[in-house]
C-alpha cells in the first residue's frame, strides 16, 4: 500500500491558514498593547464589560466560521458541472426552518442575560464614601471639580486606585461623551442633565481619554490625561491641589504675573488668589500638569508661548481668543503658569 | 446619454429632442434610469469625499485638509451616501423592476413618479450646493442637537442640511406611496400577493418604512427648522428644551432608515441566488415573513444608537433584547439564502458573485451588529471606528454590493447588451479586496480606541499602521469602481446583445425583450404560480408540462395600447418647491414667490388630464 501523500491543495490551505492564525495572534497582541485600548480593562466597569465583549466574540467566531465556511462549501460542492442535470426544484423545509430559528433565539440567551446582569451591576446608585467628581466637557477641553476636596482642575483627572469613582457629568454648551478605554466604556455628557458613572480603578498608571461624541470644530483635539495613583499618593495630590500656588521669584515669572493680571486673561481664568473667571480652565496648578490643551501637547515653556501667541493654530476653533501677545510677553505668561505647581 | 437613447425604450415622437423627452418623460424605466445614473454620479462624489478624509488620515497629526474641511467632509459622505446614492440607487431598481415582475405596464402614478425623481435631484443639488457658497454642512449626518443651533452652528451649514433633507423626504414619500399603490393594484391577474417574487416583497417592506419613517425625520427637522429660523427652544437646553428630543426622534426614523437601505438589497439576492442556481429560492415564505418581521421591529429598536446618553437599566436591557432579536430574521435569511444553493447546479457569473460577497460581508457586520446590541460592550465601542467598520460591513458589504449584483444582473434587461463577465469579476475581485483591506482593520482601530469623526491623531496611540492600511484599501476600491465604469462604457456599443432571457431566469421580467417596449407586456401575462416564466419553460413544480406557446401578438393589440402621455409639470414643480425652500436662507419675498409658483404648477399638475387628450398630441 503506498500511504497517500498530501495534495498540493492542502499543503497550501495548511499554510494559509498558519499564516492566517499568525497573523490573527498578531493582531490580537497588537490590540493589547496600546495606549487607548479596549480590550486591557483596568477597572471593575472595564473588566465587566471585556467579559461580556469576550462572549460574544467567541459566539459570533463560531457562527462566524459556521456560515463562512458552509457558503464556500456549498459553492464549491454544487458549482455546475457541463452536463448537469436541473437540479431538483426544492422549495422548503419546515422543520429545518424551525430548528434553525429556535437555534438563533437560544444562542441569543446566551448573550442576553449575562448582558442584562451587567447592565444592572454597572449602573447602581454611588455611595457617600465613593470618590466624587463633577465632569464638565466644554469644548473643546475638561473640567474636574471634585466636591469632596473643593479642587477644580482641568484636563488631567487624577483618582485612587480602589476606590469607586462616581462621575457626575453636564455639559454647559453641547453634547460630548467621556471616555476612558482602559477603564471602561463611555458615557455622554448632556447640556443641563447630570449623567452617572462609575468605576474603580484597579491599576495604577495613567491612560488617555478622549471626547467621543462629535462636538464641533476641535472634538478630535478634546483629550485628557487621567492618572490613577496608588494608595497615599492620591492624598498628596489632593493636599498639594489644596495649598495655594507655589511662586518662583524668577523675574521673568513675576513680569508674567504681573502681565497676567493685567490683560483679559483674569476674564476667564483662575489663579487662586489672583482672578476668578469662569470660563476658561483653572490654572492655579498649571504647572504641574504634564500636558497642555487638553492633552495636545507637552506642557513645555515653548509649547505654552506658541499656545498662547495663537491658540486657534494649535486648536482650530478654539474658545480662547489671540490676544496678540508679544513674543516676549507671551514667554514672560509662560513662565509664571509653568510656575504655579 | 445619446448611446442610451439609442437603444431607449419610450423615445417619444420624432419632433422632440432627446433632452426634452428626458425631462418630460413619465416612463418608469426611463424614470428609473435617470434615478441609477444620477444615484452613481453622487455615489461617485461621496466615494471622492471618503477617499479625502482616508488620505487625511493615513498618518497621525497630517494636515492635508483642515478640522473644519474634515468635518464637511464625513458629514456630506454620509448624507450623500444615504440619501442620495444608495436610496436612490434601490430607487433606480424599484423604478426600473417593480412594474415588470408584476407584470404591470407602469407605476400607479407615472408623473408622481417623474415628481420624485426631479425633486430628488433638486434636493441632492440643493445640499451640494452648499459646497459652492463654501458652507458645506459640518454637524455629522445625525446632526445632533444643541451643535446643530443657531448658537454653535451660526452659518448657513446646517440650513442647507436641513432644507436639503426635507426636500429629499418629499421625493421619498411620494414613491413610497406611488410604489405601495402600484404593488398593490397593479399585478398581473393570477399573482397573489405569496406569488410575488420576493425583490417585490422587500421593496414593499422597504415603501412601508418610508411612509412610516419619514414624518419622524420630517417633524425633528421642522422643530429645528423653528429653532434656527423662528426662535424656537425645542432643542434648546439653557431654555429647557432638550437636544435628545432630536436624538429619539432621528433614530425613530434612522434605524427603520438602516432596513430602507439593506431590504432592496437582499431582495436582489433572493432573485439573484435562485436563478444561478437554478433552484427556487428556499423557503420563500419564511424569507418574506423575516422581511416584514425586520422592518416590523425596525421600529422598536431606535434608542439601541443611544446606550451612551444615560437613560437607565431599564430601557438599556429592552432596547438590547429588541435588537438583539432582529438577529433571528436576519440569521434565518442568510440561512435560507445558502440552503438555496444547496442542492443546486451554480453557474458562477457576475451576478452571482455579487450576491455570494453580500452572504459574506453582510454576515460580517451582522455579527458585529450583535456585539453591540449589548450596551455594556456598545459603551466601548459606540463613536469608535468599531462602529464605522460595522456599519461599512452591512451598508457597502450589504448594501452595495446587493445592488451590484443587481446591476450585473439586470443590466440586460435594461441596455438589451450584457456586462463584460471578465471585467465584472475583475471588478469583484478588487471591490471585495479593497474593502476588506478598508475596513476590517478599522474593527481593530476601534478597539484600540480611535473615535469617529476625528481629523488627525497623536502618533503614539498605536493607530498609525492600520489606519495607512485601511487608506491603501479605500484606493483599491476606487480602482474597482474605475474598472466598473469601463466596462460599461466597453459594452454600451460591442457588448454581447443579450436577447430577452440571457440568464435562463425566473421570473416575469425576462419574458419580455431587452430593452423592453415602451408599454412592457404586449399583452398583460396571467400568473400561475411563483417563478411563473420558469414554469413556462420547464413545466411548474407539480410535474406539469411547459406551458404552450400563446398566440403571437398582433399588431392590432399593440396600437390598442394606452400608454400615459409626457408631462413638463413635475419638472417645473420641483424647481418651483426648491425655489420655495431656499427662500428660507434669503428672504421672505422668495417665500412667497416660490410658494405660489408652486401651487400653480400643482395646480396645473392636477388639472392636466382633464384637458381634451388632443392638446397632447399623442
Amino acid at each position: 500500500m503506498i500511504k497517500r501523500l498530501p495534495s498540493a491543495s492542502s499543503v497550501r490551505t495548511a499554510i494559509l491558514l498558519t499564516g492566517v492564525l499568525l497573523l490573527a495572534t498578531s493582531c490580537g497582541w497588537s490590540l493589547w498593547d496600546n495606549p487607548m485600548t479596549t480590550v486591557r480593562p483596568r477597572s471593575d466597569f472595564g473588566r465587566w464589560t471585556d467579559e461580556i465583549f469576550m462572549l460574544i466574540s467567541w459566539t459570533t467566531l463560531v457562527i462566524f466560521i459556521a456560515v463562512e465556511g458552509g457558503l464556500l462549501y456549498v459553492c464549491w460542492r454544487f458549482r455546475d458541472r457541463p452536463g448537469a442535470p436541473l437540479p431538483r426544484q426544492i422549495h422548503g423545509h419546515t422543520v429545518l426552518e424551525i430548528s434553525w430559528t429556535i437555534a438563533f433565539a437560544l444562542v441569543l440567551l446566551i448573550i442576553g442575560i449575562p448582558t442584562i446582569k451587567i447592565i444592572f451591576k454597572t449602573q447602581e446608585a454611588p455611595a457617600a464614601t465613593d470618590l466624587h467628581v463633577e465632569v464638565a466637557g466644554k469644548q473643546w477641553w475638561w473640567e474636574f471639580k471634585y466636591p469632596q476636596f473643593n479642587i477644580t482642575t482641568a484636563n488631567e483627572l487624577h483618582l485612587p486606585v480602589g476606590q469607586t469613582a462616581a462621575f457626575f457629568l453636564n455639559a454647559p454648551d453641547v453634547i460630548h461623551s467621556f471616555w476612558i478605554p482602559h477603564l471602561g466604556g463611555k458615557r455622554d455628557v448632556v447640556p443641563h442633565r447630570v449623567n452617572r458613572l462609575m468605576m474603580t480603578p484597579e491599576v495604577p498608571g495613567e491612560y488617555p481619554g478622549q471626547c467621543a461624541e462629535y462636538c464641533g470644530m476641535s472634538h478630535a483635539n478634546m483629550r485628557f490625561r487621567v492618572i490613577v495613583h496608588p494608595k497615599g499618593e492620591f492624598e498628596q495630590w489632593v493636599r498639594a491641589q489644596q495649598a495655594p500656588p507655589a511662586e518662583s521669584n524668577d523675574p521673568l515669572a513675576q513680569q508674567g504675573k504681573s502681565l497676567f493680571a493685567q490683560s483679559a486673561c483674569v476674564g476667564c481664568h483662575t489663579i487662586a488668589g489672583v482672578s476668578a473667571g469662569q470660563i476658561g480652565p483653572n490654572l492655579t496648578h498649571f504647572g504641574g500638569r504634564k500636558s497642555l490643551a487638553a492633552n495636545l501637547m507637552p506642557n513645555t515653556p515653548a509649547n505654552v508661548a506658541r499656545w498662547i501667541e495663537n491658540p486657534d493654530h494649535m486648536k482650530p476653533g478654539a474658545r480662547m481668543p489671540n490676544l496678540g501677545m508679544t513674543g516676549e510677553q507671551s514667554q514672560a505668561l509662560a513662565a509664571y503658569l509653568l510656575s504655579l505647581k | 446619454m445619446a448611446t442610451q437613447a439609442a437603444f431607449m425604450p419610450g423615445a417619444e415622437t420624432k419632433t422632440q429632442s432627446v433632452l426634452w423627452s428626458w425631462l418630460t418623460t413619465v416612463d418608469h424605466k426611463r424614470i428609473g434610469i435617470l434615478y441609477g445614473s444620477s444615484a452613481f454620479i453622487l455615489f461617485l462624489i461621496g466615494g471622492i469625499e471618503a477617499l479625502i478624509m482616508r488620505l487625511q488620515l493615513a498618518r497621525p497629526d497630517n494636515t492635508l485638509v483642515g478640522a473644519q474641511t474634515f468635518n464637511e467632509l464625513f458629514t456630506m459622505h454620509g448624507t450623500t451616501m444615504v440619501f442620495m446614492a444608495i436610496m436612490p440607487m434601490s430607487a433606480a431598481f424599484f423604478n426600473f423592476m417593480i412594474p415588470l415582475m408584476i407584470g404591470a405596464r407602469d407605476v400607479a402614478f407615472p408623473r408622481l413618479n417623474a415628481l420624485s425623481y426631479w425633486i430628488f435631484l433638486s434636493g441632492a443639488l440643493f445640499v451640494n450646493a452648499s459646497w459652492l457658497f463654501g458652507v458645506a454642512p459640518d454637524g455629522g449626518w445625525f446632526g445632533y442637537a444643541n451643535l446643530s443651533s443657531a448658537q454653535f452652528s451660526p452659518t448657513h451649514s446646517i440650513d442647507f442640511w436641513m432644507l436639503g433633507l426635507q426636500i429629499l423626504g418629499v421625493s421619498s414619500m411620494l414613491a413610497g406611496f406611488n410604489f405601495i399603490v402600484t404593488i398593490i393594484n397593479m399585478r398581473a391577474p393570477g399573482m397573489t400577493l405569496m406569488r410575488m417574487p420576493v425583490f417585490i416583497w422587500m421593496s414593499l417592506v422597504t415603501q412601508f418604512l418610508l411612509v412610516l419613517a419619514f414624518p419622524a425625520i420630517t417633524v425633528a427637522l421642522i422643530l429645528l427648522m423653528f429653532d434656527r429660523f423662528f426662535g424656537t427652544l425645542f432643542y434648546v437646553p439653557s431654555a429647557g428644551g432638550d437636544p435628545l428630543l432630536w436624538q429619539h426622534l432621528f433614530w425613530i426614523f434612522g434605524h427603520p432608515e438602516v432596513y430602507i437601505l439593506i431590504l432592496p438589497a437582499m431582495g436582489i439576492v433572493s432573485e439573484v441566488l435562485p436563478t444561478f442556481a437554478r433552484k427556487p429560492l428556499f423557503g420563500a415564505p419564511v424569507v418574506i415573513y423575516s422581511g416584514i418581521m425586520i422592518g416590523f421591529f425596525g421600529f422598536g429598536v431606535w434608542s439601541h444608537h443611544m446606550f451612551a446618553v444615560g437613560m437607565g437599566p431599564v430601557a438599556d436591557s429592552a432596547f438590547s433584547i429588541a435588537t438583539m432579536l432582529i438577529a433571528v430574521p436576519t440569521g434565518v435569511k442568510i440561512l435560507n439564502w445558502i440552503s438555496t444553493l444547496w442542492g443546486g447546479t451554480i453557474r458562477f457569473t457576475t451576478p452571482l458573485y455579487f450576491s455570494l460577497g453580500f452572504i459574506a460581508m453582510f454576515t460580517m457586520g451582522g455579527l458585529s451588529g450583535v456585539m453591540h446590541a449589548s450596551p455594556p460592550v456598545d459603551l466601548q465601542q459606540t463613536d469608535t471606528y468599531f462602529v464605522v467598520a460595522h456599519f461599512h460591513y452591512v451598508l457597502f458589504g450589504g448594501s452595495i454590493f446587493g445592488l451590484f449584483s443587481g446591476a450585473y444582473y439586470w443590466w440586460p434587461k435594461i441596455t438589451g447588451r450584457l456586462l463584460d463577465e471578465r471585467l465584472g469579476k475583475l471588478h469583484f475581485w478588487l471591490m471585495l479586496i479593497g474593502f476588506n483591506v478598508t475596513f476590517f482593520p478599522q474593527h481593530f482601530l476601534g478597539l484600540i480606541g480611535m473615535p469617529r469623526r476625528i481629523y488627525t491623531y497623536a502618533p503614539d496611540l498605536g493607530w498609525n499602521f492600520w489606519n495607512l492600511v485601511s487608506t491603501i484599501g479605500a484606493f483599491i476600491i476606487a480602482v474597482s469602481f474605475v474598472i466598473f465604469i469601463a466596462n460599461v462604457i466597453r459594452t454600451a456599443r460591442s457588448g454581447q446583445v443579450a436577447g430577452p432571457d440571457p440568464w435562463d431566469a425566473r421570473t416575469l421580467e425576462w419574458s419580455i425583450p431587452s430593452p423592453p417596449p415602451v408599454y412592457n407586456f404586449a399583452r398583460i401575462p396571467e400568473v400561475h404560480g411563483r417563478d411563473d416564466f420558469w414554469a413556462t419553460k420547464y413545466g411548474d413544480e407539480h410535474g406539469g408540462a411547459p406551458h404552450p406557446q400563446p398566440a403571437p401578438v398582433t399588431a392590432a393589440e399593440i396600437a390598442a395600447i394606452h400608454m400615459p402621455p409626457t408631462s413638463y409639470w413635475p419638472i417645473v414643480l420641483a424647481v418651483g418647491m426648491m425655489i420655495m425652500i431656499s427662500g428660507l436662507m434669503t428672504s421672505m419675498y422668495q417665500i412667497i414667490a416660490g410658494g405660489l409658483f408652486t401651487l400653480f404648477c400643482m395646480y396645473q399638475f392636477a388639472v392636466e388630464y382633464h384637458r381634451p387628450p388632443a392638446a397632447h398630441g399623442h
